[in-house]
């Protein structure tokens, strides 16, 4: 069965070649069974896969499939295969299926729309892009399946390209995750010229052979690829793609934070843990990346005005978190958050598509929401169980479980000043706060909208399934102190060499820490925004606060720094050099040639006697010349 | 029977050939430049003579018989050419036949 494994990412790849060859001559039914059967065969080869691995595990908990030679240069022979380690197995079922109930929520999501055909074309090529990156054994193929998401994430954010600002963002993501694109290219040169591999296994013995802890060249490759990752999993300071990639349809946000494209620098550092274990100042520069962003982006998340982009801070936010994990070496607790997220993040997203689908004008302001509870009730439990998971409300929910790990994990790292931990702590009070904040003022109050239309099937279901992973997706690994089911960390045990923490008695008092700051987060915004007290309105709206609020709804000025740092720079070189200076060079050298030209054109008179004199004359100095000499 | 000096002999044609392209620049009239065309090769002829007889070599004979027929060549060319020009240009001034002036 385990030879089966090349369907999984052919299957998509087919599903998008259909799509994109028919070029819209398919019946709308015909498209919505050809985009998602595809990925749902992938989702069944995929859980056959998995099923036989978790029986019969391959020897060394590994399999590889070589597909073909891709080329042979000397010693430069890269493969196109396949390799399915633990690792990869659970980023391939958790992108397979929620990507599969992505679609199918798409398939009526984007019902009626002119590029219907178009739209699951990239959709299916998202998936086989994501899956390829996943599965490749070797850098080189990893990167094709990183640069195809990164080209189906501009194609699906520009989807509705009559609109400019959707462009504007599309071009917007496509530039600045290339901005690490182009590290990550530099890192696989470095480590190409330094170790003469790019197959991921070799690589890394190789560099634990010749490269020693902490050495300068392991420094710099991991460095270079943190700096691809940052850039993919829009992370400080490259994040500012992600807010603006709302631009997308809802399902498109959906694939992009939950299955595909930012966990793939997640994905990235998680692989190549080995090089981070070599280069212990990159993997803190890892864990300091994500605490900063984590709480960057929850306190920007607290801000926003517009569902979408509140939840594109929070998946910041908890890409943050993951990011924290791997760089305090809690490999399995980032990959268990990724799970997690992956399905709480889904089902937010697609939640909130079912808010504003039904809205009046597809309405994404929040304040312009209220009393949604009675009228959408499958929204609101969805959104409630996303936000509940998001929060981390203790003991229920897949979040609380994955969050508490990587907490417990960065306190044991900790050191004298567990800054990190205080990090996490403190954002996960904020995150409870502000997705609270959205849930108590979309849902609660008075009715602002008027809401229109009816849930189909294809909408119900997928948020029904999510929810329910969103729930129960985290009892596969607990605390000690709470059964201590540890079979997610044991199942990565063989990818992380990673043991998980053992019961120690600081392990109660964080759990019940990480319990209070979630319920207190909720309480709070409870209070805040369900029934705000005058002196809080009043206080929110004094002028200090509100240049507060506009700078943290601008993401931290980001946008505002880097338009003055990178792009006024750019634009002012760009009107002095309105004439193009290089070009001048060639019209110099043109215009020399025209003078030359105009000067030689006058000797030539068209009078014969002026030049039988100049040949005359010409002899007698030759003749002259060769005398004398 | 005295005999002339070699460098003198050459005299004569150094002249011819003097005049010759004197007359080549001055001249306007194309036939007269086709003269002094014809003035100019054969005093290179007559160099080649006064070569052959100085070394007492036939070879500068045969080169005149050459130069000789060549220029009875040249000059039915040249002819040829200033009809065509009489034809087109109503006019046989070499100033007026400028029309490849750049």
């Amino acid at each position: 069965m385990m030879h089966a494994l090349w369907l999984v990412p052919a299957f998509p790849l087919l599903g998008a070649a259909i799509l994109m060859l028919s070029a819209g001559r398919l019946a709308p039914r015909a498209i919505a069974l050809i985009a998602v059967l595809p990925c749902a065969a992938s989702a069944i080869v995929a859980i056959t896969i998995a099923i036989g691995f978790i029986t019969a595990p391959p020897p060394g908990h590994a399999f590889s499939q070589i597909l073909w030679q891709w080329v042979a240069i000397g010693g430069f022979d890269p493969a196109i295969g396949l390799y399915l380690d633990p690792l990869s197995l659970v980023m391939m079922l958790v992108v397979t299926v929620v990507g599969t109930l992505i679609l199918l929520y798409a398939t009526e999501f984007m019902a009626g729309d002119e590029g219907y055909n178009r739209f699951f074309a990239y959709m299916n090529l998202f998936v086989a892009a994501m899956l390829v990156l996943l599965l490749a054994n070797d850098l080189l193929f990893l990167y094709v399946g990183w640069e195809g998401v990164g080209l189906c994430s501009y194609l699906l954010i520009g989807f509705w390209y009559q609109d400019a600002a959707n462009g504007l963002a599309a071009r917007k993501a496509f530039i600045v995750t290339r901005v690490g694109d182009t590290g990550l290219m530099i890192g696989l040169f470095v480590l190409f010229t330094h170790l003469g591999t790019l197959d991921i296994q070799p690589l890394m013995h190789r560099a634990v052979l010749a490269w020693p802890h902490g050495s300068n060249i392991a420094s710099l490759a991991a460095a270079l690829l943190l700096l691809g990752a940052i850039g993919k999993s829009a992370q400080l300071p490259l994040q500012t793609w992600l807010p603006d990639a709302m631009a997308g349809p809802t399902p498109v946000s959906a694939l992009i934070h939950a299955a595909t494209m930012v966990t793939a620098g997640v994905y990235l550092i998680a692989r190549m843990h080995v090089l981070y274990a070599l280069a212990p100042h990159v993997q803190m520069a890892v864990a300091a990346i994500g605490a900063a962003t984590l709480f960057a982006a929850a306190v920007a998340a607290l801000n926003q005005h517009d569902i979408k982009r509140i939840l594109a801070y929070s998946t910041i936010s908890q890409i943050g978190y993951m990011f924290l994990a791997l760089g305090v070496g809690a490999e399995s607790a980032a990959i268990f958050h990724f799970m997690a997220h992956a399905f709480f993040k889904a089902l937010l997203f697609l939640a909130a598509g079912a808010i504003t689908m039904r809205l009046e004008h597809h309405e994404h302001d929040i304040f312009r929401m209220g009393g949604l509870a009675k009228q959408l009730p499958v929204a609101f439990w969805s959104f409630l169980i996303g936000s509940a998971s998001l929060a981390a409300l203790p003991l229920v929910t897949a979040g609380f479980y994955s969050k508490e790990m990587i907490l417990s994990e960065t306190w044991a790292h900790g050191g004298a000043v567990p800054i990190l931990w205080v990090a996490g702590v403190v954002t996960a009070f904020v995150t409870a706060l502000y997705i609270f904040r959205a849930v108590f003022i979309v849902f609660f109050g008075e009715a602002k909208t008027p809401v229109v239309g009816h849930y189909g099937i294809r909408i119900m279901l997928p948020l029904t399934v999510l929810s329910v992973l969103a729930i129960v997706g985290g009892f596969v690994e607990t605390p000690n102190g709470l059964g201590g089911v540890r079979l997610f960390s044991h199942f990565l045990s063989s990818v992380f060499g990673h043991v998980p923490l053992a019961a120690s008695a600081t392990e109660t008092p964080l759990l019940v820490v990480a319990s209070l700051v979630s319920l207190a987060g909720v309480a709070l915004a409870w209070l805040l925004y369900l029934r705000p007290a005058p002196r809080f309105v009043a206080w929110a709206q004094t002028q200090a606060v509100v240049a507060w609020r506009n700078f943290f709804l601008s993401g931290w000025g980001f946008d505002w720094f880097y338009d003055r740092l990178i792009v006024q720079p750019f634009l002012y070189l760009v009107r002095i050099n309105h004439s193009d200076v290089i070009d001048d060079v060639f019209t110099g050298i043109a215009d020399g040639c025209r003078g030359l030209h105009g000067l030689l054109k006058q000797t030539q008179t068209g009078r014969i006697r002026w030049y039988a004199a100049w040949l005359a004359a010409g002899s007698i100095v030759t003749i002259a010349v060769a005398v004398i000499r | 029977m005295t005999t002339v000096p070699f460098g003198q002999l050459l005299i004569l044609p150094v002249l011819l050939f003097a005049l010759g392209v004197l007359g080549v620049l001055a001249r306007r009239n194309l036939v007269f430049i086709l003269m002094s065309i014809e003035i100019m090769l054969n005093a290179a002829g007559l160099v080649f003579i006064i070569a052959g007889a100085r070394w007492g070599q036939a070879d500068g004979q045969i080169m005149f018989l050459l130069v000789l027929t060549l220029a009875a060549a040249e000059v039915s060319i040249g002819l040829a050419l200033i009809i065509r020009i009489r034809a087109r240009l109503p006019s046989l001034d070499s100033d007026a036949a400028n029309l490849l002036q750049g």
